[in-house]
């Protein structure tokens, strides 16, 4: 297991720098710069401000000192868009925002829809399994932007309970309609992932068995049937969770959290060039992280899975 | 003869009689003020650097107007009015402006002085600061601007000195008798030179920031809000009300309206399209009031054009056809103007020029256009289609969809639109690799020369690419003219017929504000408001 993990580690420190290597390609490839706007900037001032930030280096150089700073001093550098602050300084705001209302979510999703799958598939074709799979397919197609205007109508403008937007370093009824709207549609998923591993689960032999033995319907449930039932969500909720703490960015842009999404979104279509690569990197580095985590569980949770 | 500047004369006595006079909120005997004195005031982007010399979008320059004041402010009305100055003195081909400081102080107690000025000046000028705005102290005249920003004179070199702690001198490189009218902009904002230098680039961070407005800064969130308090050491500080203003990132119009009607932002833009009926919901607080911007259409003038555009004809043609009266009432719906001319009707002391074409009926124009369009040898045996770009979104989208309708109908011209990101259109206008391209322009200062100094041949922001000997030789004329006036209207003209530009409309900022909010600046075409001169009444 140890000799797992060391490995998969040694496969991430590549990826990252092939992650680093294309971003900053393509980056640099893209028309436009940080500083094209409305008006034009002289030779003059645009050399010095090229010569600030190191762009006048040749493109190696820039990227190999750019990595050097990463590796040796954990430094993304500056913002050319945000003069006054480091791209450090824009995640260390940006992303426990993120990390707060992607948690919540996370948590809602996973519980909300691992409940309501078992209950379907425990209630296969009553009612309450219709209800549920009905919810399911309505939460499927209502995307985010959708719903999220229209929770701040129900919930801002006629009942006046919650904040239409805005964070307030993370006071909870901020929080409620961000966490809401992101995590409807991942609990619809879930409860479908859910309900379909569940029905087929109950139908092995091995449930059958143990129903066979007289052991009581709830406790077949739990000590058989929930954990073999759960991989395909777990498997699932790993990409999940790096969506959810790494920000969406419709979230961020319509309820003005100021987490990471939405500087992520920004800073491409301003060419903040430093920006989009740190939240880049933070991005696949998490993600690479989740997925470890996951063949993890999946050891754990499965006993035929040996590494 | 002595040089003798009339309207220079005219412009310093208004403001000399002025001195006395200070601008703060004016609340009323009888009005009743709300127990709570917070502005909310809704702002589309994320809040930049906070740092007046690096200030490049008008949404930060909002905030750091409150943090910062420079030597005069703009008055309600767009005048300026005394900031940190008390008085100033200009000599006779205004040159030489000294100014006379009161006794201010900074946030943290230090008093303003002269060398805060000449400080904040050389610093927007110092290539290692690298600001984009440097070149706006070489605009207002400031002498040696331009070549300390070129890296060959040394920072001392610029044009301000302080005489001692309370006088100021500046030095300029030609006749400007509208200087003290570029004073409220924010490149010209004194910095605490103690403070930047030992805090470095993290001087602005609100634990170390210091500033000598009426507020200073208690919270920065960027993509969230912004948050100010009342500065108990500004100088006029007694007569400041609003305790606290806040600034809300709102990316989207429409939630910034429905925030607005949650009462969670005192003041927030109208979404486009949306002010003949908001209008008729809420006629009390819904405004339109004129705006110091005019949106156009570039035209592409040098060798890279296609040869229709190279056609005096054709651009003059194209340019008649346009139905300016369908597009502001039709299609913007915002009490914007119709423009024939590219100046802003509602520049200091400037006179509209009588444009031809502003004068005809459409009928007529169009019957002016089909003519023109046939002389240069095009019509029905041979269309012409040309490129249009623009940046993406729904407003400039419906606007060249109307104009290309137009041209379709009227000459038979095809348009092929494409939109792109803002940051791809700036980079393909300002290198003219492109046909016709959506444009607007913003003045910087409330003088004529901020818009006609595009027309310059040598102008970064001469985005046609057009070189007009004459026209040069006009604006280097006005720079030193007693009335630059009649020259200004002498470059419309020229520019009216030689169409590098198709003027569209002049802005209107249509916005919704709650009635309990008094003391904005609805007359100011600048927008440029401060929050110290404003209040909030009871409901």
């Amino acid at each position: 297991m140890i000799a797992f993990i060391l490995k998969r580690l040694a496969v991430a420190i590549p990826t990252l720098l092939v992650l680093i290597i294309l971003s900053f390609i393509l980056m640099k490839v893209a028309p436009g710069s940080p500083f094209s706007g409305e008006k034009a900037i002289p030779e003059t001032v645009m050399k010095n401000i090229l010569a600030r930030y190191g762009l006048d280096k040749p493109q190696w150089q820039q990227l190999l000192e750019y990595i050097y700073n990463i590796i040796f001093r954990f430094d993304f550098g500056p913002s050319f868009v945000y003069r006054d602050r480091t791209v450090n300084d824009i995640i260390a705001q940006g992303f426990p925002v993120t990390v707060k209302y992607g948690f919540f979510a996370f948590i809602f999703a996973t519980v909300i829809g691992v409940a309501m799958g078992i209950f379907a598939a425990i209630r296969h074709n009553s009612w309450g399994d219709y209800l549920a799979v009905g919810f399911t397919v309505g939460a499927q197609v209502v995307p985010n932007f959708v719903l999220a205007p229209i929770l701040v109508l129900v919930f801002t403008l006629w009942l006046r309970w919650l904040p239409g937007g805005g964070w307030n370093d993370g006071q909870w009824n901020y929080v409620v309609l961000p966490v809401i709207a992101l995590a409807t549609s991942y609990v619809a998923n879930i409860a479908r992932i859910m309900r379909s591993s569940m029905l087929e689960v109950l139908h092995s032999n091995f449930i059958r068995t143990a129903r066979a033995k007289g052991m009581p319907g709830w406790q077949v449930i739990v000590k058989h049937a929930l954990k073999p039932a759960m991989l395909p969500v777990v498997s699932y909720l790993g990409p999940v969770f790096v969506g959810m703490i790494t920000g969406s960015v419709v979230i961020d842009l319509f309820f003005s959290t100021g987490g990471i999404g939405q500087w992520f979104v920004n800073s491409a279509l301003g060419r903040d060039y430093s920006t989009i690569l740190g939240i880049t990197i933070l991005l696949g580095a998490l993600t690479i992280a989740a997925n470890l985590v996951v063949d993890i569980l999946y050891a754990w949770i499965d006993p035929k899975i040996r590494y | 003869m002595k040089l003798r500047n009339v309207l220079g004369v005219a412009i310093a006595a208004a403001l000399l009689s002025s001195t006395a006079m200070t601008y703060a909120a004016d609340v009323p005997a009888d009005a009743k003020l709300a127990a709570e004195q917070v502005f909310k005031y809704r702002v589309l982007d994320n809040i930049r650097a906070l740092d007046p010399q690096l200030v490049e979008d008008v949404d930060t320059a909002y905030v750091t107007n409150q943090l910062f004041e420079g030597l005069y402010n703009a008055g309600p009305d767009g005048e300026p009015v005394p900031g940190v100055a008390e008085s100033y003195t200009a000599n006779d081909d205004f040159t030489v402006f000294t100014f006379k400081l009161r006794d201010a102080k900074w946030s943290n107690g230090d008093p303003v002085t002269a060398q805060d000025f000449v400080f904040g000046w050389q610093r927007a000028v110092d290539p290692a600061l690298a600001s984009t705005y440097a070149y706006f102290v070489g605009l207002v005249n400031i002498a040696n601007a331009d070549d300390i920003v070129a890296g060959k004179k040394p920072l001392t070199d610029l044009g301000v000195k302080a005489i001692d702690d309370k006088t100021l001198e500046v030095t300029l490189r030609a006749s400007t008798p509208w200087f003290p009218r570029t004073l409220a902009h924010g490149t010209l904002f004194p910095v605490n030179q103690k403070v930047v230098t030992e805090k470095g680039a993290d001087w602005t961070k609100p634990e170390n920031i210091v500033g000598n407005g009426a507020y200073v800064l208690a919270e920065n969130s960027p993509g969230e809000r912004v948050v100010l308090k009342r500065n108990p050491n500004y100088w006029n500080n007694d007569k400041t009300v609003i305790e606290e203003v806040q600034f809300l990132t709102i990316n989207d119009e429409n939630q910034g309206l429905t925030r607005w009607r949650a009462g969670e932002v005192d003041q927030t833009d109208v979404p486009a399209g949306q002010y003949p009926a908001l209008e008729a919901e809420m006629p009390d607080q819904v405004y339109s009031v004129p705006q110091f911007c005019t949106y156009y259409l570039s035209v592409n003038m040098t060798d890279s054009a296609p040869d229709a555009l190279k056609d005096k004809g054709v651009r003059q043609a194209l340019n008649l056809a346009i139905d300016r009266d369908i597009i502001v009432n039709a299609v913007l719906q915002g009490g914007q103007q119709p423009a024939y001319s590219f100046t802003n009707p509602n520049t200091a002391g400037f006179t509209m020029p009588t444009i031809a074409a502003a004068g005809m009926t459409q009928e007529e124009r169009d019957a002016k256009a089909k003519e023109l369009f046939a002389a240069a040898g095009y019509g029905p045996d041979k269309p012409l289609t040309l490129d249009y770009i623009y940046n993406t979104s729904e407003a400039h989208k419906a606007i060249i969809v109307a104009v290309s309708q137009m041209w379709k109908e009227k000459l038979g011209v095809n348009i092929n639109m494409s939109d792109m990101e803002f940051a791809v259109l700036s980079d393909r206008r300002h290198t003219q690799d492109y046909e016709l391209a959506r444009n607007a322009w913003c003045g910087d200062y409330n003088e004529a020369s901020t818009f006609v100094s595009l027309y310059d041949s040598k102008s970064e922001q001469n985005d046609s690419g057009w070189s007009n000997p004459e026209v040069d030789k006009l604006l280097a004329d006005a720079k030193l003219a007693a009335d630059p006036g009649p020259m200004y209207e002498q470059i419309e003209q020229i520019a009216a017929e030689e169409v590098p530009i198709m003027p569209i409309y002049f802005y209107a900022k249509v916005f919704l504000q709650k009635p309990t909010v008094k003391g904005w600046p609805y007359d100011n075409v600048e927008q440029t408001w401060y929050a110290k001169d404003m209040y909030i009444t009871a409901e």
